[in-house]
């Protein structure tokens, strides 16, 4: 059985887990602003400079974790443009977020251009290598799967469970989920709504840049025009099949990761030569798609996400 | 309390003026507060008891003025602050964050933002020791969501009592509660005035003020126009003070009613969710004549009202309207046999927040009256929202004004305007002064009362008994979805009436059929 195959080979769950990557980073970002209130539609163009931004900064001589701050940094400057025009100012988050994006798409390119005029190939850096986790990476498939991945893999996941943890556990988090779900309970508090709210959307932001600085500095070497490539719009559905949660979300992630890795395995068997190669392409959309229709019927979405907060009115 | 002075206000409010652009909502406020004491903040809608407590808690910057906590200035217009000294406020619309659990809400903001942890064990066994000593009956660990009103309101007293709050503000804190939860709610604040809080009581409610306070402050216009010891004054002196003239409630005298127009012979409905379904139900509705459905809350008093309006069906029995046998029914038909529906909550089914008060004065007959062609007539409808802002007194800026920044009586004018301009034979009253000042519930009152002298049958649902042993020719009793025998005005007293909506009475009926 070929598929079996697929399924129980240690390589296929190595590539789930690299693919979902950039996508945990991203989709605990979006989690973030959403938990807070905020739908983030600068996703998409926040990952492209973040991509670019840490890859350029490597290039530029940083070391490859400076880099990543510089990604992060990046993307909590669009998020601190995004959060000013979307909770001081209250306007239309569907208007500011595809406006964010296409802003910071277009920059990113101009930038390119700019530092790099007269290249025909992107340079390439010394991009994060494998570090295999001691002993645990001997397990059998669980230790190449989840054990012999790249730091940036690791911080991934270590994100998932700070997520978690400050959203349920702390007082901070506490006030994030307040600010999604009824903000006047708050503000009642004596607390910012404006402050929790921006706050969350600077950071959620600088995370969604990291996910794209994953695909240039761990994923790959270099930086192209289209390499996020709508991962940012599955980032959105990814926080809506997690029913706002961390662990859902990742388990999400992996899921349609896991689609995604299989799906390229398939065209190589005696299927692939079947069908044509597109339908393979649209597997994990399409997966992901019934898998939405599935799994977020019961979804709480948080009460307040896209209600603008203006003290004082009723 | 006694005569003697107390030592020292816990609350001194000195001069406090508040403009909102020509309007002043308040005009040089002092009183004060002392311990152990329960003041009354008496007034109608609109005088400036919210904008006070606004100010007092630090949500408004007043014009000019000084709130002293404990005897120490507080610094304007921080809420942070105000809690800090010890005051905690129960807002009319509450506070809370459905998503999250009881617990969660009360701990909210009472940490610092930088703790690492929330620390569940001690803070739920905190809320449990409170919610023992002050008889606050919740769960920590239930969801805010899936509380019911009285519920909430718990949490709220429990989030102040949780930061240790001195003073208590409750905003209208019975304008959402049956007649049971309010009495409950009274005993929670005796025993917090007797272990030293002091309370601040909004209301319009005069019964409440009266039963509650040790002092009443009333409020006209943003003026403090009186104070009295409560003991010393009278709900007809309180009324007159707090709308600036003598009140007079319309009369309903006794009239001979005429044929039933809408008839239930043992109708039973479905249930849906967790709403109580009507259990073979018989009822008549005569024209000339109040029917006042009297009942605890959420025992099937919606699924009449929703019968009546057209939402549902019979499922079982019989129902006639105008001497006809329905079939088919729904909102459309209801409205066809000219069936009035005033509707209990007037904000979510009684009108369009953002639309005009001329959109929202032809929702029902937009179709039929205000269309030529498939095409509306804005000027006729128009025409026809100007006609009702006047002949109901709706006080407005003009018919183009969105209706949510209507005061709720003003709204509900609209809504009596909509459904008795047509001359309807049959009307649905379902709780139509809820949350009304005086004046407004003798408007509409009185309007209720001139259509019944029309001839039409009138259905009215409530949970003030008073407005229903006052206004019903015949009262029926509604107990999990059963009716009832109707009693004649007059026959039964408010305790005899609160046997029957206790459950009682109900099986020798049906042993007796």
């Amino acid at each position: 059985m070929d598929i079996l195959d697929i399924l129980l080979s240690a390589s296929f769950w190595a590539a789930a887990i690299r693919i979902a990557s950039p996508l945990i980073f991203a989709t605990m970002g979006e989690l973030i602003c959403e938990r807070a209130g905020v739908l983030n539609l600068g996703i998409e163009g926040i990952m492209v400079a973040g991509a670019f931004a840490g890859w350029i900064a490597v290039w530029a001589g940083l070391p490859l974790w400076g880099g990543v701050a510089v990604a992060m940094l990046v993307g909590m400057g669009f998020g601190l443009i995004h959060s000013i025009l979307s909770v001081p100012f209250g306007l239309s988050q569907h208007v500011v977020g595809v406006g964010l994006t296409l802003l910071a798409t277009a920059l990113t390119f101009y930038t390119y251009r700019v530092v790099l005029p007269e290249v025909s190939s992107p340079p390439k850096i010394q991009a994060f290598q494998v570090y295999e986790v001691p002993f645990l990476s001997e397990l059998p498939l669980i230790g190449p799967a989840l054990f012999s991945q790249t730091p940036l893999t690791y911080a991934a996941f270590i994100l998932a469970g700070l997520t978690a943890y400050v959203l349920y556990r702390t007082p901070l988090g506490l006030a994030v989920r307040a600010a999604g779900e009824n903000p006047s309970a708050v503000a009642a508090q004596g607390l910012s709504v404006t402050a929790v709210r921006m706050g969350a959307v600077i950071v959620g932001s600088g995370f969604m840049a990291v996910g794209g600085a994953f695909l240039t500095m761990s994923a790959f070497d270099s930086f192209f025009f289209d390499m996020v490539n709508g991962r940012g719009w599955i980032c959105i559905a990814l926080v809506v099949f997690g029913a706002w949660r961390p662990g859902k979300a990742l388990l999400g992630a992996v899921l349609f990761a896991a689609f995604d890795a299989f799906q390229i395995r398939l065209q190589q068997t005696p299927i692939g030569a079947v069908l044509p190669y597109q339908v393979f392409l649209m597997m994990p959309y399409f997966l992901s798609i019934l898998a939405l229709v599935v799994m977020s019927r019961r979804a709480e979405v948080p009460a307040a996400l896209m209600v603008a907060f203006n003290k004082g009115e009723r | 309390m006694t005569g003697a002075e107390p030592a020292q206000p816990v609350l001194r409010l000195t001069d406090i003026t508040k403009r909102f652009g020509s309007v002043t909502a308040n005009e040089a406020i002092t009183f004060d507060l002392a311990r152990g004491e329960v003041i009354a903040l008496l007034g109608e809608n609109g005088a400036g008891k919210t904008t006070l407590m606004n100010i007092l808690f630090g949500q408004y910057t007043a014009d000019t003025g000084e709130v002293e906590i404990f005897g120490k200035p507080m610094p304007p217009g921080n809420p942070r602050a105000a809690l800090d000294a010890g005051v905690g406020m129960v807002h009319q619309h509450f506070t809370l964050a459905g998503n999250l659990t009881v617990w969660e809400n009360i701990v909210l903001g009472a940490q610092s933002l930088a703790a690492m942890s929330l620390k569940p064990a001690a803070v739920k066994a905190r809320i449990r020791a409170l919610a023992e000593q002050f008889h606050l009956d919740v769960d920590p660990d239930a969801r805010v969501g899936r509380l019911t009103v009285g519920e909430r309101q718990r949490v709220e007293i429990l989030k102040a009592l949780y930061r240790d709050a001195r003073i208590l503000i409750l905003d209208e804190p019975t304008a959402v509660l049956t007649p049971q939860e309010a009495d409950a709610l009274f005993a929670t604040l005796r025993e917090a005035v007797d272990l030293g809080l002091s309370i601040i009581f909004i209301s319009h409610k005069l019964h409440e003020v009266l039963a509650i306070s040790d002092r009443v402050l009333v409020l006209r216009h943003g003026r403090l126009v009186a104070e009295r010891k409560t003991g010393a004054t009278s709900r007809e002196e309180l009324a007159a003070l707090m709308v600036g003239s003598e009140v007079s409630a319309p009369e309903f005298v006794a009239q001979s009613p005429g044929a039933p127009l809408l008839s239930l012979r043992d109708v039973s409905t479905e249930a849906a969710g967790t709403a109580t379904a009507l259990n073979r139900v018989t009822l008549d509705l005569c024209a000339g004549q109040i029917v006042g459905l009297a009942g605890v809350s959420g025992n099937g008093q919606g699924a009449l009202s929703d019968l009546v309006s057209g939402l549902i069906s019979p499922s079982n029995g019989e129902m006639r309207v105008l001497d006809a046998s329905i079939d088919g029914w729904s909102p459309r038909r209801a409205i066809a046999k000219g069936i009035a529906r005033i509707p209990e909550d007037r904000h979510k089914t009684g009108t369009i927040a953002d639309f005009d008060l001329t959109e929202n004065a032809i929702l029902e007959t937009y179709a039929t009256e205000f269309a030529r062609r498939g095409w509306m007539d804005w000027r006729r409808a128009r025409a026809h929202a100007e006609s009702l802002i006047d002949t109901y007194d709706i006080r407005c800026p003009g018919p183009d004004v969105r209706i949510r920044l209507l005061s709720g009586g003003n709204m509900q004018k609209l809504i009596l305007g909509r459904v008795l301009e047509t001359g309807p034979r049959i009307i649905l009253a379902n709780q139509p002064v809820r949350g009304l000042d005086i004046g407004a519930v003798n408007y509409v009152h009185s309007r209720l009362s001139d259509a019944r002298a029309d001839g039409a049958a009138i259905l009215l649902i409530s949970e003030d008994l008073d407005e229903i042993m006052r206004l019903s020719d015949v009262i029926h009793v509604i107990s999990k979805g059963r009716l009832s025998p109707p009693f004649a005005r007059g026959t039964m007293r408010a305790q005899d009436l609160g046997v029957w909506m206790a459950g009682h009475g109900f099986e020798d009926i049906a042993n007796a059929s």
